[in-house]
């Protein structure tokens, strides 16, 4: 069984990523770990090369021709990515190594100069691991509060909780997923953010799996904070992003000190950078920045459109077939779900699906996904996870499904 | 090499010989594997080497366990700690030990070094249990 998939040429699109005419194994590569990490199109590698071979010095320092050139390269990113997702101004995109590490310098700063002892922050029970531990860090050192909201049994936000986290006022910062990196549900973001601005509370927003598969409006959503990571978005690893409203970003002290982020220093004290350079301390990824460029550039040519139309067939195409294979579970059921679906299986451990599907030469991930909690919430303590991404193909949903079949009949 | 999920290692996992807590014994060890959460738990009883498990695992470790079981019944505490050395070497070879008798029938995993430690996992509990004895 195959679905036809309008107006976008997946065999033209896998043509852009080398990597995937490799073999595993002696077999073809079926690469469904996208959600952990994107392959990269060749637009992608190729940027990053010519900035090594042909364009390259320290940024923001140098007087001569290499480091204007690159410094323009490396700045046009920024630009590029306030237009991407629709930010106010240049000047509220802050370059961080990844996804983590934006919701981090929001802890340390903005969760210690702003947020006072006694306030709280929430977060939802399908937050990956990097929007849970940096503000259980904050509650430790710092004195605020913890709460946690309900996901319904569909692994979508259950309003009610949400009411209740919020009543008493002590929220002050409401920090959540765009789309649950386990259960491929997305959150109201618009709504979520209206119901925090209501009550006299920030919101943050975790993008990191949602920017991959939609286009982002900060301004719309009215994203107090937004982060995300370039190697989920077939960019590089080592760059990811945090916005900010630039309100906050300018009460927002620096995160680490050191050259970049400075304005004037002397022996005794020194004044900050404004933003967002105040955030950038020391030599940014510079190739890793501007391959992030160049892979905007490649998901913006293709269009979401196009992207959100194939993944939508490629989804419902995959909850069908494997909800069809006897003794699959799939985790959540939300009415706004994208291309990443756990599930278990009836007496095979997530262990044994992930390897036995790695010897056909396809890629799962298996395990807590740095989702622990929510394991436990959903009632598993593991679980295997298909994720996919603009070049995956009904046919690799079809040989996922074969491969689970054989490995039922093994465990049977 | 043998594949991980050849007959014997399905057989002991579906159908395990020494699974479950006995009514007596004389020493026990827990270990778990914090990247996945599976644990052992293996029980000692100390006179012939007596040794039984529950296990919340997959095939590797469910199967290795029972056939740890089997390999050092009868064996004294310094046996089996040669016995627990070879096997780690042979999942981390892939290279068959005939001394090793039905635990060769691990020996694939040694291509998949994020597996291993299912495999070893069983033998640090009963090390545990030992330390224990």
């Amino acid at each position: 069984m195959s679905v036809t998939l309008q107006k976008f040429d997946v065999a033209t699109i896998r043509e852009d990523f080398p990597i995937l005419k490799q073999q595993v194994h002696g077999k073809k590569l079926v690469f469904l770990d996208s959600a952990a990490s994107a392959q990269k199109p060749r637009a992608v590698i190729d940027a990053m090369t010519f900035v090594m071979e042909s364009q390259y010095a320290n940024v923001h320092r140098g007087l001569h021709y290499m480091s204007e050139k690159t410094s323009d390269a490396y700045e046009a990113v920024r630009d590029k990515v306030a237009d991407f997702i629709n930010a106010a101004s240049r000047d509220e995109i802050v370059f961080t190594r990844n996804a983590t590490e934006s919701i981090n310098l929001v802890a340390y700063t903005y969760g210690r100069a702003v947020l006072q002892p006694g306030d709280a922050v929430a977060v939802s029970e399908m937050e990956h691991h990097a929007n849970l531990v940096p503000w259980q860090m904050l509650r430790d050192a710092h004195g605020t509060e913890l709460r946690i909201i309900k996901i319904t049994d569909a692994g979508e936000i259950d309003f009610e909780s949400l009411e209740q986290v919020f009543a008493d006022g002590k929220v002050k910062l409401l920090a959540i997923t765009q789309m649950s990196n386990v259960l491929g549900s997305y959150t109201p973001v618009e709504r979520l953010a209206k119901f925090a601005h209501e009550r006299g509370a920030r919101i943050l927003i975790d993008g990191c799996q949602a920017i991959v598969h939609r286009q982002v409006d900060v301004q719309a959503i009215d994203a107090d904070f937004y982060a995300f990571s370039g190697h989920k978005l077939y960019g590089p690893t080592g760059v990811g992003v945090l916005y900010a409203k630039k309100e906050l970003l300018e009460e927002m002290p620096p995160f680490m000190g050191g050259g970049e982020m400075i304005a004037s220093v002397s022996y005794e004290k020194s004044a900050f950078a404004r933003p967002p350079f105040r955030f950038e301390a020391g030599t940014p990824a510079i190739i890793e920045t501007i391959g992030l460029g160049a892979a905007i550039d490649y998901v913006q040519g293709i269009g979401f459109d196009a992207i959100a139309a194939h993944e939508r067939a490629l989804t419902e195409h995959a909850l069908a077939t494997l909800s069809n294979i006897g003794g699959v579970s799939i985790l959540g059921h939300a009415q706004d779900r994208g291309g990443v679906i756990s599930f278990t299986m009836h007496n095979a451990h997530a262990h044994d699906i992930a390897t036995l599907l790695d010897r056909q030469g396809i890629a799962v991930r298996a395990g807590h996904h740095c989702a622990e909690p929510l394991m436990g919430r959903m009632g598993v303590t593991s679980t295997a996870r298909a994720s996919f991404g603009m070049y995956t193909t009904a046919e690799e949903i079809d040989a996922l499904a074969a491969g689970l079949n054989r490995i039922r009949q093994i465990f049977e | 090499m043998s594949h991980p999920y050849q007959a014997l290692i399905m057989e002991r996992h579906k159908h395990p010989l020494h699974a479950g807590r006995p009514a007596q014994f004389d020493a026990q060890g827990q270990v778990a594997n914090l990247i996945c959460g599976d644990k052992v738990r293996v029980y000692v009883t100390r006179a012939g080497m007596d040794v039984h498990y529950e296990a919340e695992g997959c095939a590797i470790v469910n199967a290795s366990a029972d056939l740890m079981a089997d390999a050092v019944a009868g064996k004294t505490p310094a046996q089996v700690e040669q016995i627990s050395r070879d096997f780690e070497t042979l999942v981390t070879s892939g290279h068959e030990n005939p001394a090793l008798g039905e635990l060769n029938a691990l020996a694939g995993i040694a291509e998949f070094s994020s597996r291993i430690r299912c495999a070893t996992l069983p033998w640090s509990a009963l090390a545990e249990a030992l330390h224990h004895v």
